[in-house]
């Protein structure tokens, strides 16, 4: 049976195609303004990857938070239901998946069965998202991929107190008028947040296996912060930005 | 999103001001207030209680060389040096840290103060809207403080909150407010409290076609909802005053006013040195207990 | 005075009040030693009386920080400790 999943985020569409609980392809764009054209876009580009056509396609699942712009899918599923089944299938010993995006973060709880047993949500406030990160970066003046290398090569451990976006973009250049080194900063950035997530954590309960997927997943400084938060490895697999769009494609198979 | 904004359309007039009525001080009772904020310094003297100069900066980095900065600026042309004040008070964030000070009081106790002295003794509410927190204060008919509520976490219901706004529309923060009311009907609030997230809608509803000033209107009224809530916990109760930067914008004020049926009091006197009017009288008050033992 | 120390954001509320006024009679200031996050220190406040206040460092994070006391239904340590009914939460 085919299926396939797109996952319409606030910055990045992702879309994949699963044959018999294999992924055959998988495509990404920037959602931009036009969530509609990027998911059609990103499915056009998996079909023809796999060399199929719609028809193929038994039934078509769509989330993210702009999965209402998107009309023609077959059904939906929210980002949590997705983020559980896309993790349990990137990796069966999954206890808690942490989903950052660049405007959310969810902390998801599964039972031993892969179900939802708890999940903590944060959209409502930037300070622990993806674009916290950015921001950060465009303050220090380099590339938000640079973050996590900047952030490795740290001297010292910088604290940084601001939780907001805003303020604490004021506070980043007050610390580099005040001479602190970029990687520091870096470090102090990716510290803070990995703190916000611990206390999504905490309500949730700490478990032994941690993954964390979405775009940030990348950022292995912030990963580095997050593991010395909690003290165990954090499990970053690969594909990670693609989780949610496998959990979709998965959904798609259950009915 | 990375260029580099040649414009800073936030920024504001620094001012200083003399009391016309007033030629002479020798003999009067000099005490000065210095009111170190995130944003702005202001820095007062009375002369024998009543306003003889004042100045409104922005502070610098440093946060003693901006009350030196600001105290000499409200000094310059009146003959008078900083030795000459017989009590200084610092109050605000960087109330530590004027250099000059013998004392330093909470912002809380010395805006009540202050905005008793402006408004006279029948206020009980008080919100103040600095450039990085926001304050609701309830007092009694001395101006002593009953209680309080301030929120300096989240960016969203502060001075900085608007600046990003005017910021990405490229409107003066001094506009906003005239702006805000250029619009047929009322559009309902931005819907993100979070500003990081209100800038992203608010670029979203220019390109489906929002007029600058509809946006505007937009994210005044979502400002004005949200204050609305800190007043309301703290306890709401006329005479009500706004005071700190966001005062002087009546795109959030008069939708304050129409969400809770009050109406705020007129200031007498530029209404960002309340904290500073508030920590020169605390001064006098100091300096005649202290007079009154001797 | 009603002191509220906390924050808003998107998420909610989260002011822990207290009464300074009942606060300054009180001697011993059991909620210092009880609360397991530490979060009340005595000051003299402007009037010079001694009362408990928040810690700053902890004003904008009290949702995290009394997590674990609230998880446990109970009353909060704090509130238990203090004999004069002067420590409130608005969550």
């Amino acid at each position: 049976m085919i299926t396939a999943g797109i996952d319409c985020g606030s910055q990045n569409t992702k879309g994949a195609i699963m044959k018999d609980g294999k992924v055959i392809a998988q495509a990404m764009q920037a959602t931009e303004f036009d969530a509609d054209l990027a998911a059609k876009n990103v499915y056009e580009k998996m079909l023809k990857d796999a060399g199929i056509t719609k028809e193929d396609v038994e039934k078509l699942v769509i989330t993210g938070v702009g999965r209402d712009m998107i009309k023609w899918g077959d059904n939906e599923i929210n980002e949590v239901g997705a983020a559980a089944r896309g993790a349990r299938f990137v990796d069966p010993a999954c206890e808690t998946v942490i989903d950052m995006g660049a405007d959310s973060c969810r902390v998801i709880r599964l039972n031993q069965d892969g179900t939802v047993m708890k999940y903590e949500v944060n959209d409502k406030c930037a300070s622990g998202a993806g674009t916290f990160i950015e921001t950060m970066a465009r303050a220090l003046q380099i590339s938000t991929e640079e973050m996590g290398d900047y952030s490795l090569r740290h001297t010292k451990e910088l604290a940084t107190n601001a939780q907001c976006v805003v303020f604490a973009e004021s506070e980043v250049i007050s610390l580099i008028h005040a001479k602190e080194k970029i990687e520091d900063i870096a470090y102090g950035v990716h510290m803070g947040i990995a703190n916000r997530i611990a206390s999504m954590i905490r309500r949730v309960g700490l478990t032994d296996t941690l993954v964390m997927i979405g775009g940030p997943a990348y950022n292995k400084g912030l990963v580095s912060c997050m593991s010395k938060v909690f003290e165990r490895d954090i499990k970053v697999l690969d594909n990670n930005q693609f989780v949610s769009a496998y959990g979709a494609a998965i959904y798609a198979a259950e009915k | 999103m990375a260029e580099i904004e040649k414009v800073d359309y936030w920024r504001w007039t620094e001012s200083n001001w003399r009391n016309p009525e007033i030629a002479d001080v020798t003999g009067c009772l000099l005490t000065a207030g210095v009111d170190i904020g995130s944003t702005s310094t202001q820095a007062v003297v009375l002369a024998d209680g009543v306003p003889f100069v004042y100045s409104n900066m922005r502070t610098g980095n440093n946060s003693p060389d901006s009350a030196i900065n600001a105290m000499n600026w409200a000094l310059k042309d009146t003959g008078l040096k900083t030795e000459d004040i017989e009590y200084t008070i610092g109050t605000g964030y960087g109330r530590v840290n004027v250099p000059f000070s013998n004392k330093n009081v909470t912002e809380i106790t010395c805006h009540a103060r202050g905005a008793n002295y402006i408004y006279g003794p029948t206020i009980r509410t008080i919100l103040d809207m600095g450039g990085q927190d926001c304050k609701a204060i309830h007092c009694d008919e001395k101006g002593a403080v009953t209680s309080f509520m301030m929120n300096d976490k989240c960016a969203a219901g502060t001075g900085r909150g608007m600046e990003v706004i005017a910021n990405l529309l490229a409107v003066r923060v001094e506009d906003i407010g005239e702006l805000s009311f250029k619009v047929d009907e009322e559009p309902d609030p931005v819907s993100s409290t979070c500003v990081i997230f209100a800038k992203s809608e608010a670029t979203k509803l220019m390109r489906e076609g929002w007029t600058k000033e509809k946006v505007l209107a937009a994210y005044c009224h979502a400002m004005a909802l949200r204050v609305v809530r800190l007043l309301e916990r703290n306890g709401m109760e006329p005479d009500f005053a706004i005071t700190g930067g966001i005062a002087k914008n009546m795109g959030v004020v008069k939708r304050i006013e129409r969400i809770m049926n009050v109406k705020a009091l007129e200031p007498t006197m530029d209404t960002q040195i309340a904290g500073a009017v508030g920590a020169a009288l605390i001064a006098k008050d100091l300096v005649e207990k202290k007079r009154a033992k001797a | 005075m009603i002191a509220n120390y906390g924050y808003e954001d998107g998420s909610g509320h989260y002011y822990i009040k207290i009464d300074t006024s009942k606060c300054a009679e009180c001697k011993d200031k059991g909620c210092v030693e009880k609360c397991p996050e530490k979060l009340f220190v005595v000051e003299l406040d402007d009037f010079d009386d001694e009362v408990v206040v928040i810690r700053e460092d902890c004003r904008n994070t009290l949702r995290t920080n009394c997590a674990l006391c609230k998880a446990n239904g109970e009353k909060e340590l704090c509130r238990q400790a203090c004999k004069f009914d002067a420590v409130g939460f608005s969550w």
